[in-house]
């Protein structure tokens, strides 16, 4: 059974095919990296398979079904973490909204709601971070609050976009940890999108890296080569490996160490701006 | 003061309006969408104004309009609700119009003046009795929509990921504040509205952490800023718009400083 497959499928955002007839396979309970450029359609192939952009070509599969809006087996952690900046409401009302915020009527947050959301909050260790204000949380504890909202519902994907974005490497690390063991716990499996490899590479599976519209999935090895990211980039890649830290070179600059200080001078990812145009 | 039919009546009236619009309010601040709510006051006034040139009540101008036009905001989407420039024009081209249709109403000076202000002891039973309706019809609303409401205003991107329907409950959230907009016109006036449906909500979520009690709280402190404005009015016989949006004022900046000082 796989847990995410996507059949030569192609994604047109305006004019630009974000993917061009691209294939791949997630088996189920397994930890996926993904990498790419920014702009490389990290956040459009999330959003696909969420049912949120159309596939102008090819089809997508989620668990053997075919993608559905909503669908209760993905667990999703959009990059745009909401507006909780100064927000004086608890972490745990904040998950407890998204825990029964799909369901219109007269809902009553009764003692099996209130489990499912403590049992989510002790996942990723933030049952206590979860009593205080959501706006006065640092940025690793907010990522672990709203982390635990993807379980919500016990869903048998994760698509986790970007978690790590400006974290410290003590938080990156204990996030990408938490990841881990969630997909060993709860034999889910989980695509996490990421700017670097480095933090992850321990902690995977499998990478899959995109570029040019093609999506390339295998080890770490395979992958993360001159020839397969020269092609990826469209343009002549070095990839220099040492123990196990990769550094992806154009010339003499590293790409990924470059998108990533880049995304920190304007606050926000292009990648993920892309997909709403 | 209960001896008096219109002052039963104003208290009544005052309520109602405080609670919705308390209630009603604090999701506006939660959205970030109060310069809406502010700029539907003011397509309450081109409602109320056109709807006394062409010879009908002021109350079904008033929540006709604010009701149409918040439901179109809601359908433009989320992303115009919350734009300054749009909503601020959008605002006084409905007090223009407001002012041409006063303009071809003579006699207009008292009638611009109560809706400009409110005249809460202009209310009489029949009115009474359409703002119970409305308050009753738009909390039930309000309870039915709740859960996606919080959900959306405070993560949409995961709300729509998880097939909320963003555009639908916007707009029916906007045709709510509009009925509230409406209720709290009558008694404070379009140019007051925000006294009652920010002030109270913003207190109270600088005075509790939870969900539940936050709202709770904003619709009370509401009822506890028009009951007092009210009765202070009484006393004083100043006009009870000013004491209520005094209340509201020293409430918010009371609970703003509580916050800071315990840290």
């Amino acid at each position: 059974m796989s847990a995410l497959r996507f059949d030569d499928v192609t994604i047109r955002l305006g004019r630009r095919d974000i993917l061009s007839a691209a294939s791949f396979e997630i088996r189920d309970g397994e930890f996926i990296g993904m990498l790419g450029a920014n702009g490389a359609g990290k956040t459009t192939l999330m959003r696909a398979a969420l049912g949120l952009i159309p596939v102008a070509a090819g089809a997508i599969s989620v668990l053997d079904e075919p993608v559905a809006r909503g669908n209760p087996a993905i667990g999703y952690m959009p990059q745009n973490r909401g507006a909780m900046a100064g927000l004086r409401l608890t972490g745990w009302d904040v998950v407890a909204s998204a825990a029964i915020g799909r369901r219109f009527g007269f809902v009553r947050l009764d003692k099996t709601k209130r489990r499912e959301i403590d049992w989510a909050l002790d996942q990723v260790g933030a049952r206590d971070l979860a009593s205080r204000s959501i706006g006065e949380l640092s940025g690793g504890e907010l990522q672990k609050v709203l982390l635990s909202e993807a379980l919500l519902g016990r869903p048998r994907l994760l698509l986790l976009d970007e978690p790590l974005i400006s974290l410290d490497p003590a938080h990156q690390k204990s996030i990408v940890e938490t990841a881990r063991r969630i997909c060993d716990d709860l034999k889910v499996a989980i695509v996490f999108s990421a700017h670097e490899l480095n933090p992850l590479v321990n902690a995977i599976d499998r990478v899959l890296y995109l570029g040019s519209g093609a999506a390339v999935i295998g080890p770490v090895d395979e992958v993360v080569t001159g020839p397969v990211l020269s092609r990826l980039y469209g343009s002549d890649i070095e990839v220099v490996h040492i123990k196990d830290r990769y550094f992806v070179m154009a010339g003499d600059v590293d790409v990924e160490r470059e998108a990533h200080r880049h995304d920190h001078q304007h606050g926000s990812s292009h990648d993920h701006d892309d997909a709403h145009v | 003061m209960f001896e008096y039919d219109f002052m039963r009546t104003a208290f009544a009236a005052s309520g109602i309006a405080a609670i919705l619009a308390g209630t009603v309010g604090f999701f506006l601040v939660l959205r970030g969408q109060t310069f809406a709510g502010h700029a539907l006051s003011h397509a309450g006034f081109t409602g109320a104004t056109g709807a006394v040139l062409f010879g009908f009540s002021p109350l079904a101008g008033l929540v006709g309009f604010t009701t149409l036009v918040g439901v179109g905001m809601g359908l433009f989407g989320e992303k115009l609700a919350q734009r300054d420039v749009a909503i601020g024009m959008m605002l006084s081209l409905a007090l223009g119009l407001g002012l041409l249709f006063l303009h071809f109403y003579t006699a207009a000076a008292t009638q611009a003046a109560a809706l400009l202000f409110g005249n809460v002891l202009g209310v009489d039973e029949q009115a009474l009795l359409t703002l119970v309706l409305l308050a009753v019809l738009s909390l039930t609303a309000l309870a039915f929509i709740g859960r996606p409401l919080v959900f959306a205003s405070l993560q949409p991107e995961l709300a729509d990921a998880r097939g909320v329907p963003l555009r639908f409950v916007s707009a029916a959230f906007l045709a709510i504040v509009a009925v509230a907009v409406a209720e709290c016109a009558q008694i404070v006036g379009v140019l007051l509205v925000f006294t009652l449906m920010v002030g109270p909500a913003a207190a109270a979520m600088n005075l509790t952490r939870r969900l539940a009690a936050a709202v709770a709280l904003s619709a009370g402190l509401a009822l506890a800023e028009a009951w007092g404005g009210l009765t202070l009015a009484y006393y004083t016989d100043w006009p009870t718009s000013f004491w209520i949006t005094a209340l509201s004022g020293m409430v918010f900046f009371g609970a703003a400083a509580a916050r800071r000082f315990a840290g």
